[in-house]
């Protein structure tokens, strides 16, 4: 049978506490019958910031889609009540000449999250992106100014739960640096729960609290340092993988 | 002025007007086709209307209300395309109203026979013309976070579901008020074209928005002058209009695109 996943329970399943942003109680999503994910059960405590890493086609981005109600699915997720949602989905394909300027995708997402002017002047400087770009067509961004753009819209509201698909994919080192900071001081200084695709496992090893791991054979839940071994990396990505780990006392 | 009366002049341009609106945002959302097509589901609804005896405009909102509803239904649960389950849609409704509509009825359904509206034809094109124009300035915001990316919208608190079913029915008002000046065949141009020549000058959204509402009034009224001053047929010369003025647009829009690149260096 291809590509079905044994049901593991990575943590003990409950309704969201006061402590939880979310609890996803055996989640299973299917395409034509066939598995991407199944018996997925874990939590999610306010103010952390999950990692979730695979390999390509373990189902990241459908278990983001699924626990945001964009997918069927079956099992149980519950958000923690009054939880409100950022969302950076992953690279959208958007024809270039779409007559829609960032200030308009800006001013919508503004209006629609009930935040005001100064919000949206906050949120384009967390993410580094200049007012230049207001005018201009969203299909005329750059990947990298695009993604900056997507993050600012996502910031708007006052999001206490952030979900990021591959937030900095064609942003530039600079960039990165900028987004992963201003996303870690959400956290620490906001209380902002983050769940976070990555690939790139040196920010998963600086940044995230958790990591939570979805393999074609295992699946793991836990502190990136205990969860996340030479081994188990090796296996989930078919092949040795070689990682920068920061030091965790500069956390 | 036109063959159509005071009263129809003004319900020809609150239906350009709603044409012109929507249609952008049925071109952003790649439906142009999809649009054409839709509106040929009104077909199956005049000839039954006609058979019944009851006014064929009735009979044509009947059938498109009914054809949104099935499209939205059958694309919530299949994972086809809205375009593609519109042109499954289209062919049997355009089959089947092509069987029910014969002769002379048939020409004035395909392509418009504009005459003197009745107090409830006017008061209904009216209110779904209002209908619609409240609609896009009510759902713009919903409607721009939805062709971004429906997760984002989702996120956002809005029903994706509703919305769609939501701009389907206004779509189809929108066809069902035209169908009196354009036809069938002809209606789905007026979606088209004004938000096209729109798309290539403007900048930003409420430019696009105004711009087609504007190229369609202008379409719609000229267009109309010219047919009842020649004696030719309404809608194919409000569509001629409308096309010189996509062209001239992109002629002057080349230019302005050049000329704002050097004023930005």
């Amino acid at each position: 049978m291809p590509n079905v996943k044994p049901g593991i329970v990575l943590a003990e399943n409950r309704p969201a506490s006061r402590d939880q942003v979310l609890a996803v109680e055996n989640l299973s999503v299917a395409f034509d019958g066939v598995d991407v994910l199944r018996g997925l059960s874990f939590t999610v405590d306010r103010g952390s910031s999950v990692a979730i890493i695979g390999p390509n086609g373990s189902g990241k981005t459908v278990l983001l889609r699924a626990i945001i109600g964009a997918l069927p699915h079956e099992g149980v997720v519950r958000w923690a009540e009054g939880t409100r949602i950022g969302y950076v989905p992953q690279k959208l394909d958007l024809e270039r000449d779409v007559p829609i300027a960032a200030a308009d995708l800006l001013a919508a997402r503004a209006r629609l999250a009930h935040a005001s002017p100064a919000a949206v002047g906050r949120a384009l400087a967390r993410t580094g992106l200049g007012r230049e770009v207001l005018p201009l067509h969203i299909g005329a961004l750059s990947g990298g100014q695009f993604q900056r753009l997507l993050m600012a819209a996502a910031l708007l509201g006052e999001p206490s739960v952030l979900l990021l698909d591959e937030l900095t994919a064609g942003v530039d080192q600079p960039g990165q640096e900028r987004l992963n900071s201003a996303l870690e001081r959400l956290r620490r200084e906001d209380g902002a729960t983050l769940l976070l695709i990555s690939h790139d496992l040196s920010v998963v090893f600086r940044y995230a609290t958790h990591v939570l791991c979805l393999t074609r054979e295992h699946r793991c839940f836990g502190v990136p340092r205990e969860a996340l071994t030479a081994e188990l990396l090796a296996e989930a990505y078919g092949e040795p993988i070689a990682f920068f780990r920061h030091d965790e006392s500069r956390r | 002025m036109t063959n159509l009366g005071a009263s129809g002049v003004v319900v020809s341009l609150s239906m350009a007007l709603a044409a012109g609106l929507l249609g952008s945002f049925v071109l952003m959302r790649r439906m142009t086709l999809a649009a054409d097509a839709l509106s040929h589901v009104a077909l199956p609804g005049i000839g039954v209307a006609i058979l019944l005896r009851v006014n064929p405009l009735l009979g044509a909102a009947a059938a498109l209300l009914a054809g949104a509803v099935l499209i939205w239904t059958v694309e919530n649960r299949t994972r086809l395309r809205t375009e593609t389950v519109i042109g499954v849609v289209f062919s049997v409704a355009l089959a089947i109203g092509a069987l029910l509509t014969t002769g002379e009825q048939l020409i004035d359904a395909l392509f418009g026979a504009p005459s003197e509206l009745s107090l409830w034809e006017t008061i209904a094109a009216f209110a779904a013309a209002g209908l619609v124009i409240t609609f896009v300035r009510v759902a713009k915001d919903r409607l721009v976070l939805a062709i971004v990316s429906s997760d984002i919208a989702l996120t956002s608190g809005i029903d994706v579901r509703r919305l769609n079913l939501l701009y389907l029915i206004t779509l189809s008002l929108t066809v069902a008020i035209g169908l009196r000046y354009l036809g069938v065949l002809l209606m789905g141009s007026l979606l088209i074209v004004p938000p096209a020549a729109a798309r290539v000058l403007a900048r930003n959204l409420n430019e696009m928005l105004s711009i087609s509402a504007a190229v369609a009034m202008l379409s719609t009224l000229s267009g109309s002058w010219l047919a009842a001053r020649s004696g030719r047929e309404t809608g194919p010369i409000i569509v001629i209009v409308a096309a010189s003025i996509f062209f001239v647009a992109t002629l002057v829009g080349s230019r302005l695109r050049a000329a704002r690149r050097a004023m930005r260096r």
